[in-house]
C-alpha cells in the first residue's frame, strides 16, 4: 500500500463515511405504545391485524384508502391508515411491519409488510389445516 | 401400524446417497488436503487418484438424491413432507422443477451440484493445483451435504432432510388411519407468485454464479498452501471472469423477474435479499481488476487475495442472510427460518471459511510478495486499483446497511443502539434513497474511471498523450449529456436539486465511459476484437447504469389523477420534499374509459385462464391525437391475478414493450367474483333486424347483425370471424345508449362477449342465431355491484439500455475469458455467438 493510495483512500473512506453520517436518519422498530411517544418520527411497527375490529376497504369508492385496527403483543392497540390499496393476504397474515407515522391517535402507514404463513409455506398450522380439510 | 401405498424405498434410497455424498466429499477433501502436502510425486499422485474417485462417486451420490427428489415430485408422492409442500398435480412440467428449488434444501442441491460440474472440470483442466484447488471444493460440498442431512449428532440436529415424510411433520387426525394416502387429493402446490418462467430459469443461473465463486477463493487458499504465492492469479483469472459474467447475469435475471412479474415496480429495489448477491459480485470484479494489474506489473497482490477470499465469505454470508430468517423484518422474499438444525449450520459454514480464509491470508500476509515502489498516478494500474477500491468500499457499504438487522441481534451492540437510536436500527424512510444517494457518487467515479484508466499504459505513461487521445471523446459525452438535458430531461425532483445534479453528472460519467470504450476498440485497439473483453464490458456496464439513471429517473406513474401529461412541467413544487403521493391506483369501469397519462385506458373484460382461480383482465390503451382525436397507438394489456378461495390474490403484470420504452400495468385490486355473484338471469328474446325488446326502465332496438365488424372501431380483440349487434337502448326518458354484444369464433372456439349498459344496470348478450333465421338477444338487469378493477400503471423509459448494457457486459466478460484460455478460432465464435445469442433470448425476446 502507497501513500498516495493510503491518502485517496483515507479521502474516500471519509467521503462516503460523511455521506453515511448526513444519511444517519434511521429508523426504529417501535412497538404501540412507545410509536405513539414518538409523534410524526418515522418508525417500523411490529404487530398484528385486530380482527375483531372490521376492516374498512372499499375499492368501488376509493381504492387508495384503508383503514384497520393494529394490536402488538404487548397489548398496544391504534388505529391505522393506508393510502395505497389493500395488501390482498392482509387477512391472513400472521405477523405485519408497519411503516409510518403517529399523527394523533391514528397510524399514517406508508408501507405494509406482511409475514404470510402461505408465502413460504414453512408454517406448519397452516400446512395441518391445509391436511386435515382436503 | 402399517400405511398403505407408501414409496419408503425411495426416501431411504435418496437419505443413504444424501450420507454417501457427505462422507464421499469428507474423504475426498481429505485425501486431496494430503495430496497437496506431499512432495513426492508418487505418493501425492496415488493420493489424488483416491480422492478422484471419491470426488466422482459424491458427485453420482449428489444426483442420484436429485434424481430421488425429483421422482418423488413428479410422481406426487404426497407421503413425503417435500412433494405435499412444493407440488400440485395442475403444475406444468417446468414448473416441477421450480418446485424443488422453491425449497431450502432444493436450493442447497442445486448448489451443490454445480460445485460437482465445476469439480469435475477443474480436475481435468488445473494440472498441478488440483490437490490444494480441490480440497477447498470437497470441503464446501462436505457442508452443502450436511445442510440436507437431517442426521442426529451427539444429540445434534445436523440439517433437514429433504425425505422427512409428511405424517411425522405435520399433525392430523387423517395420519392415524392407514389408508390416509387416499384422503390428501393433492399438495400445496408451487406459490402462485413463483409460477413463472423466471423461476424456472433464475434460480439455476444464480446458483452456478454462487458455486463459480469458490473457485477464485480455492485458488487463492492454493497460493498460499503451495507457497507459490503469485502463481495462482493467471489460472484463477479465466474462472473469476466466469463467475463475474454469470453472477452479474444472475442477479438481473433476477431484476427482469421483479420487473416484469412481481410487481414490485421495478428491477432493483435494494432489497436485502438483492444487495446480498450484489455486494461478493462487486468485490469479485473488485478483485478481477486487481488480479489483472498483478498480471502486468506485479502490484496488488495482497488485494487480489482479499478480495478473492471476501467475495466467497460474502457469498456464504449472504446464504447466511437470506436463509436463517434474520432479515425476516426487512425483506419481503427472504425465506422464512428454518430452525436451529440449520441455522447453526450455516453459521458453522459461514464461520469456518471465514476465519480460515481470513485467518491464512494474514498470517501469510508478510510473506506475500509485493512491490514496494510506489505506482505513478500516470499509470494505468493506479487508476485501475483506485477503482477496485472504490467497488469494494461500495460493498462494505452496501452490506453494512444490508446488515442492520444482524447489529439488532448482537449482544452489547444491540443495547448500545437501542440507547443511542432509541429502539433497534431501522432503515429510514427512503431506503432506496440511502442506498442510491452513496451508490450515485460511486456511479460517478466508476464512470469517469472506466472511461480513461484504459488510456494509460501499465507502469508509465507518456505524457500529454493520454490527454490527447481522451480529448475527443471527452468532448463528445459531454456534448450528448447536453444534449440528453436539453432533448429529454430527467425529472427526478423528488429529492431536491443536488441529487439531480448527482444524477446528471453520473449520466455524464456513464455516457462518458461508453463513448471513451467505444473509442478505444476503434483507436487503442484498431479495432481487434479479440483483445477487446474489457472495453466490452465496461461499455456494457456503463450502458446498464445509464440506463439505470434514465428509466429510474423518469420512471411515471400513469394511474394517478394529478398526471395529465406525460412529462410533468418544470416547476411543480421540486423542493418541497415530501413523499410521492401513494395514490397511485386508479379503479377502472368496466368498459368505461379512463384518462391515464397519455392514454384512454378501458376495461374490456374479463376472461377465466387455463390454470384454476386464474383470471385475465383485458384493457385497452387508446392514445389519441389531442387535436385531430384521430387513434395513434393502441394496444391491449392482459395482466391476470389468482384469485384464491380464501381472498388471496396474487396479481401478474403485463407490459407492451416498445423499443424506447415500457408501459407496464398490474391489477391492485380485483373483486372476487365469487363473493360478487349475480343471481339475476338472463331473460332470452327471439327477434329479427329492426324488432323491439323491453326492459324495466325501457326497451332495446336490435339496429342489425353485422359480420366482422372493422376491428378497430369496436376493440375486437381477436382475429376470428365475429358477429356483432348493434342495438340501441332507449329509457323512457328518452336517453338513448348504444350496446354491442358480439359472438366471437376463433382457434380458442366460440366466446360470446357481451355487453353492458352500466346507467342501466343492464347486461345484453348476443345468445345465438335459431334455425328459423332469428336472433337470441338475452337481456338481463342487475343490482349487482358493478364490475371494476384497480389498477396501477407505470411508463418506464428506454428501459432495454439496461438489459442491452448487461448482455454486453457479460459478452465482454466472456470474450475476456475466451482470450485468457487462449480458445480461438472456430470454438471462440461459436461459445461468443451462444452467449450474445442465449442473453438477448431470455432479456429480450422470451416474456
Amino acid at each position: 500500500m502507497k501513500r498516495t493510495h493510503i491518502v485517496i483512500l483515507v479521502a474516500i473512506a471519509i467521503a462516503i463515511g460523511g455521506l453515511l453520517m448526513l444519511s444517519a436518519d434511521f429508523s426504529t422498530y417501535d412497538t404501540i405504545s412507545s410509536a405513539k411517544q414518538k409523534q410524526g418520527k418515522y418508525v417500523h411497527l411490529i404487530a398484528k391485524l385486530d380482527k375483531s375490529v372490521p376492516l374498512d376497504y372499499d375499492p368501488a369508492k376509493n381504492p387508495n384508502y384503508l383503514s384497520f385496527t393494529a394490536v402488538d403483543s404487548l397489548g398496544g392497540s391504534t388505529k391505522v391508515v393506508y393510502h395505497n390499496t389493500k395488501p390482498t393476504e392482509l387477512e391472513h397474515s400472521e405477523r405485519i411491519v408497519l411503516k409510518g407515522k403517529m399523527q394523533g391517535e391514528v397510524f399514517e402507514c406508508s408501507e405494509i409488510l406482511l409475514k404470510c404463513p402461505s408465502k413460504y409455506k414453512d408454517d406448519k398450522k397452516q400446512l395441518e389445516k391445509a391436511a386435515t380439510t382436503n | 401400524m402399517q400405511f398403505e401405498g407408501e414409496h419408503l424405498w425411495l426416501g431411504e434410497l435418496g437419505h443413504f446417497f444424501v450420507l454417501l455424498a457427505f462422507t464421499s466429499s469428507l474423504l475426498s477433501a481429505i485425501a486431496y488436503f494430503i495430496a497437496s502436502r506431499k512432495e513426492d510425486i508418487a505418493e501425492k499422485f496415488s493420493w489424488i487418484r483416491f480422492a478422484r474417485v471419491s470426488f466422482l462417486i459424491q458427485t453420482a451420490s449428489v444426483l442420484t438424491v436429485f434424481g430421488c427428489i425429483f421422482y418423488i415430485c413428479a410422481n406426487h408422492y404426497l407421503e413425503y413432507f417435500y412433494a405435499y409442500k412444493h407440488t400440485s398435480k395442475e403444475l406444468e412440467f417446468k414448473y416441477l422443477l421450480a418446485c424443488i428449488w422453491e425449497d431450502q434444501g432444493g436450493s442447497f442441491l442445486l448448489w451443490s451440484i454445480w460445485h460437482c460440474i465445476l469439480g469435475i472440470f477443474l480436475i481435468k483442466k488445473t494440472k498441478e493445483w488440483e490437490a490444494p484447488v480441490m480440497t477447498i471444493v470437497s470441503l464446501a460440498q462436505v457442508f452443502l451435504a450436511m445442510m440436507i442431512m437431517g442426521v442426529y449428532l451427539l444429540g445434534t440436529k445436523i440439517g433437514n432432510s429433504p425425505f422427512v415424510l409428511t405424517r411425522n411433520e405435520i399433525n392430523g387426525p387423517i395420519f392415524s388411519r392407514p389408508d390416509y394416502l387416499t384422503l390428501i387429493k393433492d399438495g400445496i402446490g408451487l406459490n402462485v407468485l413463483l409460477r413463472n418462467y423466471w423461476m424456472v430459469i433464475h434460480p439455476p443461473v444464480l446458483f452456478l454464479g454462487f458455486a463459480s465463486t469458490i473457485i477464485p477463493f480455492a485458488f487463492a487458499y492454493a497460493g498460499i498452501q503451495t507457497k507459490r504465492f503469485g502463481d495462482w492469479v493467471k489460472p484463477a483469472l479465466p474462472y473469476a471472469l466466469f463467475s463475474a459474467c454469470i453472477l452479474g447475469v444472475g442477479i438481473m435475471m433476477g431484476g427482469k423477474w421483479a420487473y416484469e412479474s412481481l410487481s414490485f415496480g421495478g428491477y432493483w429495489a435494494w432489497d436485502p435479499v438483492e444487495n446480498a448477491s450484489l455486494v461478493p459480485w462487486l468485490i469479485l470484479v473488485a478483485g478481477l481488476h486487481t488480479m489483472v494489474v498483478y498480471k502486468a506489473t506485479s502490484h496488488s497482490l495482497r488485494a487480489s487475495y482479499l478480495f478473492a477470499i471476501l467475495t466467497f465469505v460474502f457469498i456464504l454470508y449472504s446464504t447466511f442472510l437470506t436463509r436463517t430468517g434474520i432479515l425476516g423484518d426487512t425483506s419481503v422474499h427472504a425465506f422464512t427460518e428454518a430452525g436451529n438444525a440449520m441455522n447453526n449450520l450455516i453459521k458453522t459454514f459461514l464461520w469456518f471459511f471465514t476465519i480460515g480464509g481470513l485467518g491464512l491470508f494474514f498470517i501469510h500476509y508478510k510473506k506475500i510478495p509485493a512491490v514496494h515502489t510506489e505506482e505513478k498516478t500516470n499509470s494505468r494500474e493506479f487508476w485501475m486499483f483506485i477503482g477496485s477500491l472504490v467497488f469494494f468500499l461500495s460493498a462494505i457499504f452496501i452490506i453494512g446497511l444490508t446488515s442492520l438487522p444482524v447489529y439488532n441481534k448482537i449482544p452489547y451492540l444491540k443495547d448500545l443502539i437501542i440507547k443511542i437510536n432509541g429502539g433497534p436500527l431501522a432503515l429510514p424512510e427512503d431506503p432506496e434513497f440511502a442506498y442510491n444517494k452513496v451508490m450515485v457518487m460511486v456511479a460517478i467515479i466508476i464512470g469517469v474511471l472506466s472511461a480513461i484508466t484504459q488510456y494509460f499504459k501499465y507502469k508509465n505513461s507518456a505524457p500529454g498523450g493520454v490527454l490527447k487521445k481522451i480529448a475527443i471523446p471527452t468532448l463528445i459525452a459531454a456534448l450528448l449529456t447536453v444534449a440528453i438535458t436539453f432533448i429529454y430531461p430527467i425529472t427526478y425532483y423528488k429529492q431536491g436539486y443536488g441529487y439531480l445534479g448527482a444524477i446528471y453528472l453520473a449520466l455524464f460519467a456513464t455516457t462518458y465511459s461508453i463513448i471513451a470504450n467505444a473509442a478505444y476498440i476503434w483507436s487503442g485497439l484498431n479495432g481487434k476484437m479479440k483483445g477487446a473483453g474489457g472495453s466490452v464490458a465496461h461499455l456494457g456496464f456503463a450502458l446498464m447504469i445509464a440506463g439505470m439513471l434514465i428509466s429510474a429517473g423518469n420512471k411515471k406513474v400513469i394511474s394517478e389523477d394529478k398526471f395529465k401529461d406525460f412529462i410533468i412541467p418544470m416547476g411543480i413544487d421540486p423542493l418541497t420534499k415530501q413523499q410521492d403521493n401513494p395514490a397511485e391506483n386508479m379503479n377502472l369501469i368496466r368498459q368505461v374509459s379512463t384518462k391515464m397519462g397519455p392514454y384512454e385506458v378501458t376495461y374490456l373484460h374479463d376472461s377465466v385462464g387455463k390454470e384454476s382461480n386464474r383470471r385475465f383482465y383485458n384493457l385497452l390503451f387508446v392514445r389519441k391525437d389531442a387535436a385531430t382525436k384521430k387513434i395513434q397507438e393502441s394496444f391491449i394489456l392482459n395482466p391476470d391475478v389468482y384469485l384464491m378461495k380464501d381472498n388471496n390474490m396474487s396479481s401478474n403484470p403485463d407490459t407492451k414493450n416498445y423499443f424506447t420504452h415500457d408501459v407496464f400495468t398490474y391489477i391492485s385490486y380485483a373483486l372476487n367474483p365469487d363473493k360478487n355473484v349475480d343471481t339475476a338471469q338472463f331473460k332470452l328474446n327471439e327477434i329479427n333486424e329492426g324488432d323491439t325488446m323491453f326492459y324495466s326502465k325501457g326497451y332495446l332496438v336490435l339496429n342489425k347483425v353485422i359480420k366482422n365488424p372493422e376491428r378497430n372501431k369496436f376493440n375486437i380483440p381477436s382475429n376470428g370471424a365475429t358477429l356483432l349487434a348493434d342495438i340501441t337502448v332507449v329509457n323512457k326518458d328518452s336517453s338513448r345508449y348504444a350496446s354491442t354484444p358480439m359472438i366471437m369464433v376463433d382457434s380458442l372456439g366460440i366466446s360470446q362477449i357481451d355487453d353492458t349498459v352500466y346507467a342501466q344496470n343492464l347486461f345484453v348478450k348476443f345468445a345465438g342465431v335459431t334455425e328459423n333465421r332469428k336472433i337470441k338477444i338475452g337481456i338481463k338487469e342487475s343490482d349487482k355491484m358493478i364490475d371494476f378493477v384497480t389498477i396501477k400503471a407505470y411508463i418506464f423509459p428506454y428501459i432495454n439500455l439496461v438489459w442491452i448494457g448487461l448482455i454486453l457486459m457479460a459478452v465482454g466478460f466472456i470474450m475476456s475469458m475466451l482470450k485468457r484460455t487462449n480458445i480461438t478460432g472456430r470454438l471462440y465464435t461459436i461459445a461468443l455467438v451462444l452467449t450474445i445469442s442465449a442473453l438477448f433470448y431470455m432479456f429480450l425476446l422470451a416474456n
